[in-house]
Protein backbone atom coordinates (compact mmCIF):
# COMPACT_ATOMS: atom_id res chain seq x y z
CA UNK A 1 0.00 0.00 0.00
CA UNK A 2 1.20 3.46 -0.56
CA UNK A 3 1.03 5.83 1.91
CA UNK A 4 -0.63 9.51 0.71
CA UNK A 5 0.12 12.63 2.71
CA UNK A 6 -1.77 15.58 2.77
CA UNK A 7 -0.21 19.23 4.46
CA UNK A 8 -1.75 20.86 7.07
CA UNK A 9 -3.02 23.47 4.48
CA UNK A 10 -5.19 20.32 3.38
CA UNK A 11 -6.26 18.76 6.53
CA UNK A 12 -7.84 22.61 7.49
CA UNK A 13 -10.82 21.78 4.70
CA UNK A 14 -10.72 18.00 5.44
CA UNK A 15 -10.01 17.01 9.65
CA UNK A 16 -11.11 13.80 9.32
CA UNK A 17 -8.11 12.66 6.78
CA UNK A 18 -6.16 10.10 8.90
CA UNK A 19 -2.74 10.29 10.32
CA UNK A 20 -0.23 9.58 8.81
CA UNK A 21 -1.68 9.71 5.77
CA UNK A 22 -4.50 7.06 3.86
CA UNK A 23 -2.50 3.75 2.21
CA UNK A 24 -4.19 3.29 -0.62
CA UNK A 25 -3.44 0.33 -3.28
CA UNK A 26 -3.01 2.46 -6.75
CA UNK A 27 -0.33 2.10 -9.15
CA UNK A 28 -0.22 6.02 -10.51
CA UNK A 29 -0.22 8.73 -8.58
CA UNK A 30 -3.80 9.87 -10.60
CA UNK A 31 -5.07 6.97 -9.27
CA UNK A 32 -4.21 7.66 -5.37
CA UNK A 33 -5.62 11.25 -6.16
CA UNK A 34 -8.64 9.53 -7.43
CA UNK A 35 -8.94 6.78 -4.13
CA UNK A 36 -8.44 9.89 -1.53
CA UNK A 37 -11.18 11.64 -2.97
CA UNK A 38 -13.03 8.64 -2.96
CA UNK A 39 -12.49 8.50 0.09
CA UNK A 40 -12.85 12.22 1.18
CA UNK A 41 -15.28 13.51 -1.40
CA UNK A 42 -14.10 16.97 -2.70
CA UNK A 43 -10.85 16.38 -1.84
CA UNK A 44 -9.35 15.70 -5.38
CA UNK A 45 -10.92 19.33 -6.51
CA UNK A 46 -8.20 20.92 -4.40
CA UNK A 47 -5.39 18.87 -5.93
CA UNK A 48 -6.23 18.43 -9.43
CA UNK A 49 -8.84 20.61 -11.55
CA UNK A 50 -12.07 18.67 -13.28
CA UNK A 51 -9.73 16.98 -15.71
CA UNK A 52 -7.55 16.02 -13.79
CA UNK A 53 -4.49 18.53 -13.98
CA UNK A 54 -2.40 18.92 -11.60
CA UNK A 55 -3.09 22.69 -10.21
CA UNK A 56 -0.60 25.34 -11.31
CA UNK A 57 0.29 25.79 -7.62
CA UNK A 58 0.20 22.45 -5.57
CA UNK A 59 3.19 19.97 -5.59
CA UNK A 60 2.99 16.54 -5.27
CA UNK A 61 5.98 14.17 -4.74
CA UNK A 62 6.85 10.87 -4.99
CA UNK A 63 9.57 10.02 -1.81
CA UNK A 64 11.59 12.72 -2.79
CA UNK A 65 10.86 13.17 -6.20
CA UNK A 66 8.90 16.33 -7.68
CA UNK A 67 5.79 15.10 -9.98
CA UNK A 68 6.61 17.37 -13.19
CA UNK A 69 3.68 15.47 -14.97
CA UNK A 70 0.74 17.41 -14.55
CA UNK A 71 -1.39 14.33 -15.29
CA UNK A 72 0.45 12.75 -12.53
CA UNK A 73 1.36 9.51 -14.75
CA UNK A 74 3.93 8.63 -12.28
CA UNK A 75 4.36 5.21 -11.08
CA UNK A 76 4.08 4.48 -7.46
CA UNK A 77 5.01 1.06 -5.54
CA UNK A 78 3.34 -0.13 -2.22
CA UNK A 79 6.46 1.36 -0.42
CA UNK A 80 5.95 4.62 -1.81
CA UNK A 81 4.88 7.43 0.11
CA UNK A 82 3.36 10.73 -1.48
CA UNK A 83 3.19 14.18 -0.12
CA UNK A 84 0.93 16.49 -1.31
CA UNK A 85 1.75 20.19 -0.68
CA UNK A 86 1.16 23.55 -1.63
CA UNK A 87 3.86 25.43 -3.53
CA UNK A 88 5.12 28.78 -2.16
CA UNK A 89 4.50 30.01 -5.30
CA UNK A 90 0.55 30.30 -4.68
CA UNK A 91 0.91 32.11 -1.54
CA UNK A 92 -1.58 35.40 -1.28
CA UNK A 93 0.46 38.55 0.15
CA UNK B 1 -32.62 51.32 5.20
CA UNK B 2 -30.97 48.36 4.32
CA UNK B 3 -30.61 45.07 5.29
CA UNK B 4 -28.87 44.12 8.78
CA UNK B 5 -25.48 43.06 7.52
CA UNK B 6 -22.59 43.62 4.72
CA UNK B 7 -20.76 40.93 3.35
CA UNK B 8 -16.86 41.71 1.98
CA UNK B 9 -15.84 39.44 0.31
CA UNK B 10 -11.60 40.10 0.50
CA UNK B 11 -8.23 38.58 -0.33
CA UNK B 12 -8.02 37.07 3.28
CA UNK B 13 -11.72 35.56 3.62
CA UNK B 14 -15.13 36.81 3.78
CA UNK B 15 -16.19 39.67 6.53
CA UNK B 16 -19.30 39.93 8.16
CA UNK B 17 -20.23 43.62 9.35
CA UNK B 18 -23.57 43.77 11.31
CA UNK B 19 -25.30 47.24 11.50
CA UNK B 20 -26.52 46.78 14.82
CA UNK B 21 -22.96 47.00 16.24
CA UNK B 22 -22.30 49.87 14.33
CA UNK B 23 -20.97 48.17 11.41
CA UNK B 24 -18.35 46.15 13.65
CA UNK B 25 -16.73 42.64 12.27
CA UNK B 26 -19.31 40.12 13.11
CA UNK B 27 -17.56 37.38 11.89
CA UNK B 28 -14.47 36.11 9.67
CA UNK B 29 -15.16 33.71 8.06
CA UNK B 30 -12.48 31.18 5.80
CA UNK B 31 -9.52 33.38 7.26
CA UNK B 32 -6.96 33.33 4.75
CA UNK B 33 -8.73 31.80 1.49
CA UNK B 34 -9.41 34.83 -1.14
CA UNK B 35 -13.66 35.01 -1.72
CA UNK B 36 -14.32 35.66 -5.24
CA UNK B 37 -18.13 36.42 -4.54
CA UNK B 38 -20.52 36.36 -1.86
CA UNK B 39 -24.26 36.03 -2.80
CA UNK B 40 -27.51 35.72 -0.71
CA UNK B 41 -30.61 34.63 -2.50
CA UNK B 42 -33.73 36.78 -1.78
CA UNK B 43 -35.99 33.29 -2.17
CA UNK B 44 -34.60 30.90 0.28
CA UNK B 45 -31.85 32.84 2.25
CA UNK B 46 -29.32 30.69 1.13
CA UNK B 47 -25.70 32.19 1.18
CA UNK B 48 -23.29 31.39 -2.21
CA UNK B 49 -19.57 31.81 -1.57
CA UNK B 50 -17.07 31.34 -4.26
CA UNK B 51 -13.89 30.64 -2.68
CA UNK B 52 -10.66 31.42 -4.65
CA UNK B 53 -7.65 29.51 -2.95
CA UNK B 54 -4.15 31.17 -3.63
CA UNK B 55 -3.05 26.75 -4.05
CA UNK B 56 -5.72 25.10 -4.46
CA UNK B 57 -8.42 26.76 -7.28
CA UNK B 58 -11.85 27.60 -6.85
CA UNK B 59 -14.22 26.55 -4.49
CA UNK B 60 -18.38 26.68 -4.00
CA UNK B 61 -20.30 26.57 -0.74
CA UNK B 62 -23.71 27.43 0.46
CA UNK B 63 -25.08 27.95 3.80
CA UNK B 64 -28.59 27.69 5.04
CA UNK B 65 -28.04 29.44 7.98
CA UNK B 66 -26.48 32.50 7.57
CA UNK B 67 -22.96 31.48 7.74
CA UNK B 68 -23.34 29.36 10.47
CA UNK B 69 -23.00 25.90 9.12
CA UNK B 70 -21.78 25.97 5.43
CA UNK B 71 -21.65 22.98 2.62
CA UNK B 72 -18.95 22.53 0.08
CA UNK B 73 -17.57 19.84 -2.42
CA UNK B 74 -20.38 21.49 -5.37
CA UNK B 75 -19.26 20.23 -8.11
CA UNK B 76 -18.69 22.95 -11.21
CA UNK B 77 -17.46 21.46 -14.01
CA UNK B 78 -16.61 22.43 -17.48
CA UNK B 79 -16.97 19.39 -20.00
CA UNK B 80 -14.14 17.65 -20.98
CA UNK B 81 -13.67 18.67 -24.71
CA UNK B 82 -13.75 22.11 -23.62
CA UNK B 83 -10.75 24.52 -24.85
CA UNK B 84 -10.33 27.95 -24.88
CA UNK B 85 -9.06 30.18 -27.86
CA UNK B 86 -5.64 29.14 -27.35
CA UNK B 87 -6.41 25.17 -27.64
CA UNK B 88 -5.69 25.04 -23.90
CA UNK B 89 -8.39 23.11 -21.96
CA UNK B 90 -10.70 25.00 -20.24
CA UNK B 91 -11.36 24.11 -16.60
CA UNK B 92 -12.87 26.17 -13.79
CA UNK B 93 -10.58 29.02 -12.31
CA UNK B 94 -12.87 31.52 -10.47
CA UNK B 95 -16.71 31.33 -9.42
CA UNK B 96 -17.23 35.39 -10.63
CA UNK B 97 -20.81 35.45 -9.78
CA UNK B 98 -23.80 33.61 -9.04
CA UNK B 99 -27.22 35.07 -9.58
CA UNK B 100 -30.75 33.63 -8.46
CA UNK B 101 -33.52 33.28 -10.49
CA UNK B 102 -37.07 35.06 -10.56
CA UNK B 103 -39.73 33.40 -8.33
CA UNK B 104 -41.36 31.49 -10.77
CA UNK B 105 -38.18 29.33 -11.23
CA UNK B 106 -37.56 28.55 -7.15
CA UNK B 107 -34.86 26.01 -8.14
CA UNK B 108 -33.23 28.21 -10.99
CA UNK B 109 -29.94 29.72 -10.18
CA UNK B 110 -26.85 31.44 -12.98
CA UNK B 111 -23.33 31.52 -12.33
CA UNK B 112 -20.22 33.14 -14.49
CA UNK B 113 -17.14 31.84 -14.85
CA UNK B 114 -13.57 32.09 -15.39
CA UNK B 115 -12.67 31.41 -17.88
CA UNK B 116 -15.44 33.02 -19.66
CA UNK B 117 -18.11 30.09 -19.01
CA UNK B 118 -22.02 30.17 -18.25
CA UNK B 119 -23.45 27.95 -16.21
CA UNK B 120 -27.24 27.03 -14.86
CA UNK B 121 -28.43 24.94 -12.28
CA UNK B 122 -32.58 23.44 -11.68
CA UNK B 123 -32.29 22.06 -8.64
CA UNK B 124 -31.27 24.85 -6.13
CA UNK B 125 -27.54 25.03 -7.19
CA UNK B 126 -26.87 20.73 -6.12
CA UNK B 127 -25.43 20.19 -9.97
CA UNK B 128 -24.62 22.93 -12.06
CA UNK B 129 -24.97 22.67 -16.31
CA UNK B 130 -22.16 24.19 -18.38
CA UNK B 131 -24.32 26.30 -20.88
CA UNK B 132 -23.00 25.31 -24.43
CA UNK B 133 -24.80 27.13 -26.81
CA UNK B 134 -23.16 30.29 -24.58
CA UNK B 135 -19.75 28.65 -24.88
CA UNK B 136 -20.13 27.61 -28.90
CA UNK B 137 -21.03 31.42 -30.02
CA UNK B 138 -19.11 31.78 -33.05
CA UNK B 139 -16.99 34.90 -31.54
CA UNK B 140 -15.63 33.13 -28.78
CA UNK B 141 -12.15 33.16 -30.06
CA UNK B 142 -12.30 36.65 -30.09
CA UNK B 143 -12.85 36.88 -26.35
CA UNK B 144 -9.88 37.80 -23.88
CA UNK B 145 -8.80 38.53 -20.63
CA UNK B 146 -8.84 41.69 -18.92
CA UNK B 147 -6.97 42.18 -15.38
CA UNK B 148 -7.15 38.49 -15.70
CA UNK B 149 -5.79 35.71 -18.25
CA UNK B 150 -9.21 35.07 -19.46
CA UNK B 151 -12.10 36.33 -19.90
CA UNK B 152 -14.74 36.57 -16.86
CA UNK B 153 -18.51 36.75 -17.21
CA UNK B 154 -19.70 38.67 -14.25
CA UNK B 155 -23.39 40.16 -15.10
CA UNK B 156 -26.25 38.00 -15.38
CA UNK B 157 -29.62 39.62 -15.63
CA UNK B 158 -32.73 37.85 -16.17
CA UNK B 159 -35.55 39.66 -17.33
CA UNK B 160 -38.24 39.96 -14.36
CA UNK B 161 -41.03 39.75 -16.91
CA UNK B 162 -39.85 36.86 -18.43
CA UNK B 163 -37.34 34.17 -16.80
CA UNK B 164 -36.24 32.77 -20.46
CA UNK B 165 -34.62 36.28 -20.78
CA UNK B 166 -31.27 36.41 -19.50
CA UNK B 167 -28.32 39.31 -20.83
CA UNK B 168 -25.16 39.10 -19.23
CA UNK B 169 -22.04 40.73 -19.68
CA UNK B 170 -18.53 39.33 -19.91
CA UNK B 171 -14.93 41.19 -20.17
CA UNK B 172 -13.79 41.18 -22.46
CA UNK B 173 -16.61 39.76 -24.56
CA UNK B 174 -19.59 41.64 -24.63
CA UNK B 175 -22.97 41.65 -23.79
CA UNK B 176 -25.21 39.15 -24.87
CA UNK B 177 -29.60 37.97 -24.76
CA UNK B 178 -31.21 35.16 -24.35
CA UNK B 179 -34.78 35.08 -24.82
CA UNK B 180 -35.20 31.56 -25.08
CA UNK B 181 -33.68 29.97 -21.71
CA UNK B 182 -30.51 30.00 -23.24
CA UNK B 183 -30.82 27.88 -26.47
CA UNK B 184 -29.45 30.90 -28.58
CA UNK B 185 -27.84 34.28 -28.06
CA UNK B 186 -27.51 37.57 -29.74
CA UNK B 187 -24.93 40.03 -29.48
CA UNK B 188 -26.13 43.35 -28.18
CA UNK B 189 -23.24 45.71 -28.11
CA UNK B 190 -25.07 48.34 -30.56
CA UNK B 191 -23.63 51.55 -29.47
CA UNK B 192 -21.08 50.56 -27.44
CA UNK B 193 -16.86 51.44 -28.43
CA UNK B 194 -13.75 49.48 -27.77
CA UNK B 195 -11.17 52.10 -28.09
CA UNK B 196 -8.51 49.26 -26.93
CA UNK B 197 -9.39 47.35 -30.39
CA UNK B 198 -7.83 48.79 -34.05
CA UNK B 199 -11.86 49.44 -34.96
CA UNK B 200 -13.74 50.85 -31.71
CA UNK B 201 -16.77 50.18 -33.63
CA UNK B 202 -16.87 46.47 -33.22
CA UNK B 203 -19.91 44.44 -31.49
CA UNK B 204 -17.37 42.27 -30.07
CA UNK B 205 -15.08 42.08 -28.02
CA UNK B 206 -16.62 44.64 -26.15
CA UNK B 207 -15.53 45.56 -22.49
CA UNK B 208 -18.61 45.99 -20.32
CA UNK B 209 -17.22 45.75 -16.62
CA UNK B 210 -20.50 45.51 -15.22
CA UNK B 211 -23.75 45.36 -16.17
CA UNK B 212 -27.22 45.98 -14.56
CA UNK B 213 -30.88 45.74 -14.83
CA UNK B 214 -33.19 48.60 -13.55
CA UNK B 215 -35.96 46.76 -11.52
CA UNK B 216 -38.48 49.12 -12.36
CA UNK B 217 -37.82 48.76 -15.73
CA UNK B 218 -35.76 46.08 -17.16
CA UNK B 219 -35.89 47.52 -20.94
CA UNK B 220 -33.07 50.34 -18.70
CA UNK B 221 -29.84 48.77 -18.54
CA UNK B 222 -26.84 50.61 -17.40
CA UNK B 223 -22.78 49.40 -17.58
CA UNK B 224 -19.51 50.69 -16.44
CA UNK B 225 -17.87 50.04 -19.11
CA UNK B 226 -14.16 50.25 -19.83
CA UNK B 227 -14.47 53.46 -22.52
CA UNK B 228 -17.09 54.77 -20.58
CA UNK B 229 -20.71 54.96 -18.87
CA UNK B 230 -23.09 53.30 -21.25
CA UNK B 231 -26.97 54.07 -20.46
CA UNK B 232 -29.69 51.69 -22.95
CA UNK B 233 -33.18 51.97 -22.79
CA UNK B 234 -34.33 49.79 -25.25
CA UNK B 235 -32.76 46.33 -23.25
CA UNK B 236 -29.45 46.72 -24.56
CA UNK B 237 -30.88 47.14 -28.39
CA UNK B 238 -28.50 50.20 -28.77
CA UNK B 239 -26.44 52.16 -26.46
CA UNK B 240 -25.63 55.40 -25.47
CA UNK B 241 -22.84 56.91 -23.64
CA UNK B 242 -23.22 59.11 -20.67
CA UNK B 243 -20.18 59.76 -19.42
CA UNK B 244 -19.92 63.37 -18.64
CA UNK B 245 -17.91 65.49 -21.62
CA UNK B 246 -14.57 64.92 -21.90
CA UNK B 247 -12.60 67.91 -20.14
CA UNK B 248 -10.59 68.55 -17.06
CA UNK B 249 -14.00 68.82 -14.81
CA UNK B 250 -14.92 65.09 -15.53
CA UNK B 251 -15.10 62.50 -13.00
CA UNK B 252 -17.78 60.20 -14.34
CA UNK B 253 -16.15 57.82 -16.84
CA UNK B 254 -14.09 55.45 -16.58
CA UNK B 255 -15.16 52.85 -13.55
CA UNK B 256 -16.04 49.57 -12.82
CA UNK B 257 -18.92 49.26 -10.78
CA UNK B 258 -22.17 51.09 -11.47
CA UNK B 259 -25.48 50.35 -9.26
CA UNK B 260 -29.05 51.06 -10.17
CA UNK B 261 -32.01 52.20 -7.97
CA UNK B 262 -34.49 50.26 -7.57
CA UNK B 263 -37.20 52.54 -7.70
CA UNK B 264 -36.18 54.61 -10.62
CA UNK B 265 -34.39 53.51 -13.74
CA UNK B 266 -33.01 56.78 -14.07
CA UNK B 267 -30.93 57.14 -10.88
CA UNK B 268 -27.52 55.43 -11.32
CA UNK B 269 -24.38 55.43 -9.01
CA UNK B 270 -20.98 54.53 -10.39
CA UNK B 271 -17.56 54.83 -8.19
CA UNK B 272 -15.57 57.03 -10.83
CA UNK B 273 -11.49 56.25 -11.42
CA UNK B 274 -9.02 57.80 -13.36
CA UNK B 275 -8.86 56.31 -16.55
CA UNK B 276 -7.43 52.32 -17.50
CA UNK B 277 -3.40 53.53 -16.91
CA UNK B 278 -3.56 54.82 -14.13
CA UNK B 279 -6.42 53.15 -12.01
CA UNK B 280 -7.00 55.41 -8.41
CA UNK B 281 -9.19 57.84 -6.95
CA UNK B 282 -9.80 60.97 -9.58
CA UNK B 283 -7.22 63.50 -8.54
CA UNK B 284 -6.49 61.01 -5.33
CA UNK B 285 -9.87 62.23 -3.53
CA UNK B 286 -12.58 59.03 -3.80
CA UNK B 287 -16.21 60.14 -4.76
CA UNK B 288 -19.17 58.04 -6.01
CA UNK B 289 -20.83 59.64 -8.69
CA UNK B 290 -25.01 59.78 -8.91
CA UNK B 291 -27.00 60.51 -11.45
CA UNK B 292 -31.31 61.43 -11.24
CA UNK B 293 -31.75 62.19 -15.08
CA UNK B 294 -30.63 59.04 -17.27
CA UNK B 295 -26.90 60.01 -17.36
CA UNK B 296 -27.36 63.73 -18.99
CA UNK B 297 -25.78 65.24 -15.63
CA UNK B 298 -23.93 63.44 -12.71
CA UNK B 299 -22.99 64.58 -8.82
CA UNK B 300 -20.19 64.02 -7.30
CA UNK B 301 -20.82 62.63 -3.98
CA UNK B 302 -17.50 63.30 -1.60
CA UNK B 303 -19.60 63.80 1.92
CA UNK B 304 -17.23 61.50 4.52
CA UNK B 305 -15.16 60.40 2.10
CA UNK B 306 -11.60 60.95 2.09
CA UNK B 307 -10.51 63.90 0.02
CA UNK B 308 -6.71 63.53 -0.42
CA UNK B 309 -4.42 60.58 -0.91
CA UNK B 310 -6.90 58.09 -1.69
CA UNK B 311 -4.88 55.59 -3.93
CA UNK B 312 -8.13 53.34 -4.21
CA UNK B 313 -9.68 51.03 -6.71
CA UNK B 314 -13.15 49.92 -6.32
CA UNK B 315 -13.76 46.60 -8.47
CA UNK B 316 -16.74 45.88 -10.86
CA UNK B 317 -18.64 43.55 -8.14
CA UNK B 318 -17.54 46.32 -4.97
CA UNK B 319 -20.57 48.42 -5.05
CA UNK B 320 -23.86 47.39 -3.60
CA UNK B 321 -27.45 49.29 -3.33
CA UNK B 322 -30.20 48.29 -1.25
CA UNK B 323 -33.35 50.38 -0.72
CA UNK B 324 -31.79 53.65 -0.08
CA UNK B 325 -28.10 52.57 1.23
CA UNK B 326 -25.13 51.84 -0.71
CA UNK B 327 -21.69 49.90 0.27
CA UNK B 328 -18.71 49.78 -1.17
CA UNK B 329 -14.80 48.52 -0.64
CA UNK B 330 -12.08 48.64 -2.66
CA UNK B 331 -8.62 46.76 -3.37
CA UNK B 332 -7.21 49.31 -0.44
CA UNK B 333 -9.01 47.83 1.81
CA UNK B 334 -11.59 50.97 2.74
CA UNK B 335 -15.05 50.40 2.89
CA UNK B 336 -18.00 53.05 3.33
CA UNK B 337 -21.72 52.72 3.69
CA UNK B 338 -24.54 55.26 3.09
CA UNK B 339 -28.02 55.10 4.08
CA UNK B 340 -29.17 58.43 2.29
CA UNK B 341 -28.17 57.74 -1.46
CA UNK B 342 -24.69 58.41 -1.07
CA UNK B 343 -25.46 62.05 0.30
CA UNK B 344 -23.24 61.41 2.77
CA UNK B 345 -21.07 58.37 4.00
CA UNK B 346 -19.63 56.87 6.72
CA UNK B 347 -16.44 54.29 7.01
CA UNK B 348 -16.62 50.75 8.00
CA UNK B 349 -12.98 50.23 8.10
CA UNK B 350 -9.48 51.35 6.38
CA UNK B 351 -7.88 48.12 6.86
CA UNK B 352 -9.49 45.46 5.11
CA UNK B 353 -8.22 42.91 3.08
CA UNK B 354 -7.69 43.96 -0.78
CA UNK B 355 -11.83 43.93 -1.37
CA UNK B 356 -13.52 41.69 -4.42
CA UNK B 357 -17.10 42.00 -3.83
CA UNK B 358 -19.56 43.94 -1.36
CA UNK B 359 -23.55 43.01 -1.05
CA UNK B 360 -26.21 43.27 1.49
CA UNK B 361 -27.50 40.24 3.49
Amino acid sequence: MATVRISRHLRRFFPAYPSPGELVDVETVAEAIKEIDRRHPGLGFYIVDEHGTLRHHVNVFVGQDLVYDKQLSDSVTTSSTIDVIPALSGGFQ
Amino acid sequence: MSSDRILLSTRKGLIVLNRSNGWAIERHEFAGVGISCAVVDPRTGVWWVGQKHGHFGPQLLHSHDEGATWHDHVSVSYPAATTKADGEPAALTEVFTIQPGLDSQPKRLWMGTLPGGLFRSDDGGETWDFVQSYWDQPHRPEWFGAGTDDPALHSICVDPRDSRVVRVGSSVAGVFETRDDGETWTTITNGMDAEYMPDPSVNVPQDPHLVRQSPTNPDVLWSQHHCGIYRSGDAGTTWQCVSEPEGDNRVAHFGFAVAVADDDPDTAWVVPANQDDNRSSVNQAMCVARTNDGGRTWQALRNGLPQTGSFDIVYRHCLAYDRNSLAFGSTTGNAYVSDDRGDSWACLGTGFPPIYAVNFA
